[in-house]
């Protein structure tokens, strides 16, 4: 038997899901590969790790999450609406005319803490955040979300070395290892091969697991800090497109709006899955 | 003028003093500790400097974060890397995600002679006027550098300040007022005005004095802060001067010389002008001195310029 935490979780992904591929259609924009990729592992982190939520923003001992691959925002966005940060109905003007809900985070959206959207930024800043907590004697943690792809940035092995260095037991990494860039596999365009034996020589505490598996994200996240002294990274095996059988695994799903037959037949799927569950529609 | 220290040598003591007194300050650095004077920092404060390697990009992203959760970072790197690698971190995760980091960069312009064009900051000025939410200072002398660093500490917003590191004359009065976004003027004359930036402010001066032996009133006007510029102290000295004249250690595109064009044009003032700063060229080799006599940069040259200046018939239309 699944904890029932594990449940609610399960059918508020899907949920999640829904209103990622329903807010994309409606803009007409949107990266929809890489939100339903990384969805799970921040509706975990939200919902059952870390220590933030509308009441506490403002607090200093607050965990910080950063989402470096700042263009998978609407899963954010989608999260966050249903932390209550903001009504979901701002939603509904997603990169439309003055909106703040742009297509990469920014701190104009409440609950929202850096302006990422260049890729290789958020390690650096996450390692800095780290660095005060420690130096102030602060428990807070800081959690941020990177793609494979985005490894290719230079900046975040130069990050890497400084983690390792100050000891940053209170950063956890988490890559979105989907296997998947714009152009195609990760593999074939640059060759970031190796990743376990890379970040483990740059000094992290490395676990891996399925990154779209709630059970297991709940288990890996529940040994935090992995080693003390070393900065945790969990290397989160994902399927881009997750959850849409067509979408799943497609490199043209990088930024693809779903058509109107597409998207009927997605939240179809969407039913299909949370029947499974036995739970109506709704009712998560 | 009195002799003074290298502005650099001002800022390092000045910012020791200040974090002695407020273990919120911190010193990042990218292996320029010794560049940056900050030896003597690091010795006294371990606690208070982070160390991160000759990676400037990365620089700049930790400062950005440890700004946000409440540090006061002066992030120091010699200009030239600092504001080239990192231009996207300040652009970025200090400017645009408005973390009120004081990005710090040393041995500017052609403060490293010749060692060449990859160590001269001379796009810096350009590139971060260009980006909105971060100020740019520049002192000329070691009280503007002590008290740009004293106010730094509690400026809410992105700033860059920019040093060279030439031992510079005082040209204040310790008791000068200095206020971020206000010029100090050295010398009123109404025949030309000189609106100059760091480290060459002094010469500015000198090219006043040899000036006023022919007779020629010349105004002098540090404009240590670029953004925001003092824009009612360049409009009145555009009224009260026949010509106006910038000078900079910087391209002459898209620094102080350019920036005060913009105001004057869009402000129907028409008058004598001339921007002196290094000309878009291969960068002739030679010491900081010796780069600043080429393109003019001296007493005597600015003189020179002025004269001319004053000298040639004002064109009107064709």
């Amino acid at each position: 038997m699944l904890q029932p935490i594990s449940k609610t979780l399960e059918l508020k992904s899907i949920q999640y899901r829904r209103k990622i591929l329903t807010i994309i259609k409606q803009a007409n924009s949107g990266h929809t590969g890489g939100s339903l990729s990384a969805v799970d592992i921040l509706n975990v982190l939200y919902n059952h790790v870390m220590n933030v939520s509308p009441e506490n923003f403002q607090d200093t001992n607050r965990d910080r999450f950063i989402q470096s691959k700042g263009h998978s925002v609407e899963a954010l966005y989608v999260v966050l609406a249903d932390k209550g940060f903001y009504p979901e109905a701002a939603l509904d003007t997603l990169n439309q005319y003055g909106s703040h809900f742009i297509g990469h985070p920014t701190r104009k959206v409440n609950g929202i803490e850096q302006n990422t959207g260049a890729l290789g930024h958020g390690l650096p800043i996450a390692v800095g955040t780290a660095l005060a907590a420690k130096k102030d004697g602060r428990s807070y943690r800081v959690f941020t979300l990177l793609g494979d792809g985005e490894l290719e940035e230079g900046s975040n092995w130069e990050a890497s070395m400084s983690a390792a260095h100050y000891g940053l037991d209170n950063l956890v990494v988490i890559v979105d290892y989907n296997g998947l860039q714009i152009t195609g596999r990760v593999e074939t365009v640059t060759g970031i091969t190796n990743l376990r034996e890379k970040f483990t020589a740059f000094g992290y505490a490395v676990r891996e697991v399925n990154g779209n598996s709630i059970p297991e994200l709940i288990a890996v996240f529940a040994q935090l800090p992995f080693e003390a002294g070393k900065p945790n990274l969990v290397l989160a095996h994902t399927t881009k497109g997750k959850g849409i059988s067509f979408i799943e695994n497609q490199v043209d799903w990088h930024h693809h709006v779903p058509t109107d037959a597409e998207f009927a037949t997605a939240m179809a799927e969407l039913d299909t899955a949370q029947a499974a569950w036995g739970a109506s529609n709704g009712t998560w | 003028m009195e002799p003074g220290k290298a502005n650099l040598e001002v800022f390092a003591a000045t910012l020791l003093r200040l974090a002695q007194a407020d273990p919120d300050i911190l010193v990042v650095t990218s292996d320029s500790r010794g560049s940056g004077k900050l030896t003597p920092f690091a010795k006294a404060l371990p606690e208070q400097i982070v160390e991160i390697g000759i990676a400037e990009q990365n620089l700049v992203g930790v400062s950005a974060g440890l700004a946000s959760a409440g540090k006061k970072v002066f992030a120091v790197s010699p200009a030239c890397f600092l504001t080239a690698r990192g231009l996207e971190q300040i652009k970025n995760d200090v400017a645009y995600s408005d973390n009120p980091v004081k990005v710090v960069g040393i041995s500017a312009g052609v403060s490293y002679g010749a060692l060449g064009t990859t160590h001269h900051s001379l796009h810096d000025l350009a590139v971060l006027q260009a980006i909105n939410n971060i100020d740019i200072v520049v002192p000329a002398d070691n009280f503007e550098t002590q008290m740009v660093i004293e106010t730094a500490v509690s400026h809410p917003r992105p700033l860059y300040i920019r040093f060279g590191k030439a031992a510079m004359p005082h040209l204040h009065a310790p008791d000068v007022h200095f206020e971020i976004g206000k010029a100090i003027t050295l010398a009123t004359g109404d025949d030309v005005t000189f609106i100059a930036i760091g480290e060459t402010v002094p010469r500015a001066v000198q090219a006043s004095h040899l000036l006023a032996a022919q007779g020629i009133a010349a105004g002098v006007m540090s404009m240590h802060t670029l953004k925001p510029l003092d824009e009612t102290a360049v409009l009145h000295a555009a009224r009260h001067s026949q010509a106006i004249i910038t000078v900079e250690e910087h391209s002459v595109y898209g620094g102080l010389g350019s920036t005060v064009a913009a105001l004057l044009m869009q402000n129907r003032l028409s008058l004598p002008f001339k921007i002196v700063g290094i000309p878009d060229e291969y960068t002739v080799t030679g010491s900081q001195n010796e780069i600043f006599a080429h393109y003019g940069i001296t007493g005597e040259g600015l003189a020179d310029t002025a004269q001319q200046l004053l000298a040639a018939p004002v064109k009107v239309g064709m």
